[in-house]
């Protein structure tokens, strides 16, 4: 049985959720609990303050604004695979989140703030170039992917902010998704790929589990642009990563599936 | 926190710390304990529930959340009549010991209600949630399967 005692805060308004995270920067941000409740049960996270968004309006819309989809951060993963306009890379990785029951309250907002680097959604956003839009009652900015994830679940997220949309670009070119887990479902992965590649102009090789933050192999990404044998996109990318032993996985093998994963998916691209 | 929802059918208030899970708000305020507790970590799907039709873990919902929602346990699946998942899990041999057959029923009843004649692979994947450690999984799927398929409703 959960004991948690902390004041829970239920803003309606992003307006009210903003000002509430300036007034309590020591809050926790629950959205659909499939992280946080887990923290509670285990004794590591201990608040006395939550700031709930589950009910805040406004966080849940996916559409147009710029040239750019606009993804709200309180969408579930239901959401996006029941979305005919979600990106195919972000619906295949939502579909690897837990099972149903996780994926009806996990949010795209909380994988990205829960920052683990094995997060099944967070490589598609570097495949994707998505920016992330931060709210406070100072303003708004914007920050991409690529540079959100500084550390081991260190966050460009100041005390005061939400992470309130991904904004994606309309990219092009060949796309896939790959999760690796002990099983297909209720696994945490033990490699986590996905790549987009615009012959001879753009590459992203970008990977999660195989390091502190989610990451993008930009040695194997300019390789890859400039037509180099897959071999040699491959062993940079080994190069890249730094996996670790743990739990759920040896560096050994991280490292094996990663070039593996990459080597397949090129090998299976017309060249060009 | 005086929480409101409506719980099988029937609108009930309980007086809770809003972060108690929804799991101990049903089993020990409201007596429902036919959601039974497996992992407490939303990995085994034992204590699934539905809110506003979307099977959840209960184990991971702050009550705080259902506040003006719909919920169904396994208790409102078999009331009044004993539903088609319910009977074809009888009638296929599809629970052993028991312990993950409601959170089962509930995700099955969810499935059945978008897809009434699911594939074998459809059922697997709906059910990917609910973990069942006498691994009675394959009479399991046919009980789902077969559910719709006539006879069992």
């Amino acid at each position: 049985m959960l004991r948690c005692e902390a004041e829970v805060f239920r803003p309606r308004t992003l307006n009210d959720a903003l000002q509430m995270r300036a007034d309590m920067p020591d809050a926790t941000v629950l959205a659909g609990g499939t992280d946080v409740m887990v923290y509670l049960e285990a004794g590591v996270l201990k608040p006395t303050r939550i700031l709930d968004l589950w009910g805040c309006q406004g966080l849940r819309g996916l559409g147009f604004a710029d040239g750019s989809q606009v993804y709200g951060a309180g969408l579930t993963c239901t959401d996006v695979l029941q979305s005919v306009q979600a990106h195919p890379l972000l619906r295949d990785a939502a579909a690897t989140v837990g099972a149903v029951q996780i994926q009806n309250r996990a949010t795209l907002g909380g994988n990205i703030c829960n920052g683990s680097p094995a997060g099944d959604t967070l490589p598609v956003w570097l495949a994707l170039n998505a920016e992330f839009e931060l709210a406070s009652v100072r303003g708004f900015r914007r920050v991409p992917a690529a540079t959100f994830w500084r550390g081991y679940k260190q966050m460009d997220l100041q005390p005061d902010e939400l992470l309130v949309s991904i904004h994606v670009p309309a990219v092009t070119g060949n796309s896939h998704f790959r999760k690796v887990g002990t099983r297909m479902a209720q696994a945490i992965s033990k490699v986590i790929f996905a790549g987009r590649s615009v012959a001879g102009r753009e590459a992203r090789l970008a990977f999660g589990a195989v390091g502190p933050t989610p990451m993008r192999c930009a040695a194997a990404e300019e390789a890859l642009v400039a037509g180099a044998p897959v071999d040699e996109v491959v062993r940079l990318l080994e190069e890249e990563i730094v996996p670790i032993d743990d739990v759920r996985s040896t560096a050994l093998y991280r490292r094996k599936v990663a070039g593996r994963i990459v080597r397949r998916w090129l090998e299976s691209l017309p060249r060009g | 926190m005086i929480v409101r929802f409506n719980c099988n059918g029937s609108d009930v208030q309980v007086d809770t710390p809003p972060m108690a899970r929804l799991l101990d708000v049903l089993r020990e305020d409201l007596r429902l304990v036919g959601s039974k507790e497996g992992c407490g970590e939303g990995e085994c799907g034992a204590c699934t529930v539905r809110i506003d039709g979307a099977p959840v873990m209960s184990c991971l919902v702050p009550v705080a959340q259902v506040d003006g929602c719909r919920v169904q346990t396994i208790e409102g699946l078999g009331s009044p009549a004993t539903h088609a998942v319910q009977t074809a899990m009888l009638m296929f041999g599809g629970a052993q010991c028991g312990i993950c057959t409601p959170g089962i029923c509930m995700s099955a009843a969810a499935l059945l209600e978008e897809n009434p004649h699911p594939t074998a692979e459809a059922v697997r994947v709906a059910l990917a949630g609910n973990l069942c450690r006498c691994t009675g999984y394959q009479k399991v799927v046919d009980a789902v399967c077969g559910a719709l398929a006539g006879g069992a409703s």
